[in-house]
């Protein structure tokens, strides 16, 4: 099964979503002795066994280094490793491999695109935008290249229903906007952002486009060619794939005008001490030896998510969404954060004065897991004036009874602190 | 009593809804923040000392019930104890958020009520956030003290 194969032979698509939980082991423990409700997935997400299975016959059949040994091991550990990135590939449609580096994840890749094109590109007086809903990780890269390049870093502003304001968007764009980086859901507030257009108006003038998909890869069908990006960030353990492995999608005809990131073995052709030549795409941003069992999970999470119908990924959460926003809503003291027109499963709120690191201790005694903090946003709650949020996000695994858990957890808070 | 109970009694609910000392001291001797950069709670103490005795304490910030209730209930310990004294306490309470043997002070009075959070590590940094505080206005000539 792989997700080539999967999709060229039309074989029917999983639609029932919910019976998928049972591939799922983290999900079928107790917490606390209750059930657990694990409704933290914007944070990370659950491997399925298949995932897990094909990570572990890796590491006991075919681990080895890759692209460099003879023998058998090491071509099997570079097929698979190889064949994840085609996965990738094909998973965003990218038109080509090359297209595909692994990076950590999403924070590693925007370091890669700030450093690299950021340097050897941005003047000064140039200007990079992005927006006041970006996770911190699409801030501090840039606010860093911009003190070294005297590029100034502006700021498109959101409304109150955690949308970005597109007006001041296309006053904020002008010719001296070379990068706008935007984050295509937002992890904060469940924001699904108007992409396409914003890639257009800012390729009209003439600006390069960088997108945060860490919270969309999961959710939604992404297609590079027709968004028309010209990078695009990801993690593979949002997406039911381990940790420590993400990508970084870049068009080609960018990347090969880039100069490396990071120097060392296999991003190199020759190395003398006069003169080093540089390894061609995908491998010149690939210095060291990487991850090559995340990569092989991240393919075989990709594979398995090939099997379902991602129409019905996105109606199962919207139903979840809808479901635990009427039940939220009906609570007293209750106020979501994120009220956007287009939204994933995520739900943001406070519950009165009571702190949101309260909320989350006496949930997880119920056996729910959410987030509590500023998520990494700390611009969003100071736009909302809040210190912090209880987060719950949902996966395609998650059900109503995890939702009436979160609910009754809830009840119990405000018992508490009544 | 469940574990959530022993986490948040009463005494700390109370100080939470009604945290003492709450406000900022003018001419005060020593001014300090303490953050706790995972949750956010950020707290500032205000200290008049007076020949070596804390003559009065205050704080001011945001934070959850267990950082405001730990915040609130330590200003009205050591509000008028000398600064050797709130330093031993420093001691014992840090023994007492942390300690595995559960340790229990005697002359702790309603402060031992912060010894629920020994079951959950994550919220020891909530209840030890003031402390640190504390510990660096009497001590150190730092103005910020953080948790991490």
């Amino acid at each position: 099964m792989n997700a080539i194969t999967a999709s060229q032979s039309n074989i029917k698509l999983i639609s029932d979503v919910a019976s998928l939980r049972a591939d799922i082991p983290a999900l079928h423990q107790k917490i606390w002795g209750k059930p657990l409700a694990y409704l933290d997935n914007a944070a990370s997400s659950q491997r399925p066994q298949f995932v897990i299975d094909a990570v572990s016959n890796h590491e006991k059949r075919n681990h080895a280094n890759i692209h460099r040994g003879v023998h058998k091991l090491s071509q099997r550990a570079t097929n698979a490793y190889e064949g994840a990135r085609e996965k990738v590939r094909a998973f965003i449609n990218a038109g080509n491999s090359r297209e595909i580096i692994f990076t950590r994840g999403t924070t590693e890749s925007i370091n890669l695109v700030a450093h690299s094109l950021g340097l050897s590109q941005l003047k000064s007086g140039d200007e990079v935008l992005i927006s006041w809903m970006e996770h911190h990780s699409n801030i501090v890269p840039w606010q860093l290249i911009c003190e070294r390049t005297g590029a100034n870093l502006r700021t498109i502003p959101i409304t109150d229903r955690g949308e970005l304001d597109l007006e001041a968007f296309n006053q904020l764009l002008s010719e001296r906007t070379k990068i706008v980086a935007i984050v295509h859901v937002s992890n904060a507030l469940g924001t699904i952002n108007p992409v396409k257009e914003i890639i257009d108006k800012a390729h009209s003038k003439g600006a390069m486009v960088l997108l945060d998909g860490a919270q969309a890869v999961a959710h939604m069908r992404i297609d590079v060619q027709e968004l028309d990006c010209d990078f695009y960030a990801f993690s593979g353990h949002k997406m039911f794939a381990p940790t420590g492995i993400g990508v970084l999608y870049g068009k080609k005809v960018l990347l090969e005008d880039m100069p490396p990131y990071q120097g060392g073995g296999e991003m190199i052709l020759t190395v003398t001490f006069k003169k080093t030549t540089y390894n061609t795409l995908p491998y010149k941003f690939e210095a060291g030896t990487p991850h090559i069992s995340g990569a092989i999970g991240l393919g075989a999470a990709i594979d398995y998510l090939s099997r379902i119908d991602f129409n019905a990924i996105a109606k199962h959460e919207r139903d979840l969404l809808e479901y635990a926003t009427s039940q939220l809503s009906d609570l007293p003291g209750s106020r979501i954060i994120g009220n956007a027109h287009k939204k994933t499963g995520v739900l943001s709120f406070i519950l009165g004065d009571i702190h949101a690191h309260d909320i989350g201790t006496i949930l997880d005694q119920e056996g729910v897991a959410v987030r509590t903090g500023h998520h990494c946003t700390m611009p969003i709650m100071e736009f909302f004036s809040v210190p912090a949020t209880a987060r719950a996000s949902f996966a395609f695994y998650n059900n109503r009874n995890d939702v009436d858990q979160f609910i009754g957890g809830l009840r119990t808070t405000l018992e508490i602190f009544s | 009593m469940n574990e959530i109970q022993e986490l948040y009694r009463e005494v700390i609910l109370d100080h939470n809804r009604h945290p003492r000392n709450f406000g900022e001291i003018e001419d005060a001797d020593r001014v300090v923040e303490g953050i706790n950069p995972l949750c956010g709670d950020r707290i500032t103490l205000y200290l008049r000392l007076n020949k070596g005795n804390v003559e009065d304490i205050t704080f001011n910030g945001t934070g959850c019930a267990i950082s405001v209730a730990s915040s609130s209930l330590m200003t009205d310990k050591v509000k008028g104890t000398s600064v050797s004294d709130s330093l031993d306490l420093f001691d014992k309470i840090h023994r007492l958020l942390t300690d595995e043997n559960d340790y229990q002070a005697e002359d702790l009075d309603k402060l031992a009520a912060l010894s629920g959070v020994r079951q959950y590590p994550t919220r020891v940094k909530c209840a030890s956030l003031a402390w640190h505080a504390l510990k660096t206005a009497l001590t150190g000539s730092e103005t910020n003290t953080s948790t991490e």
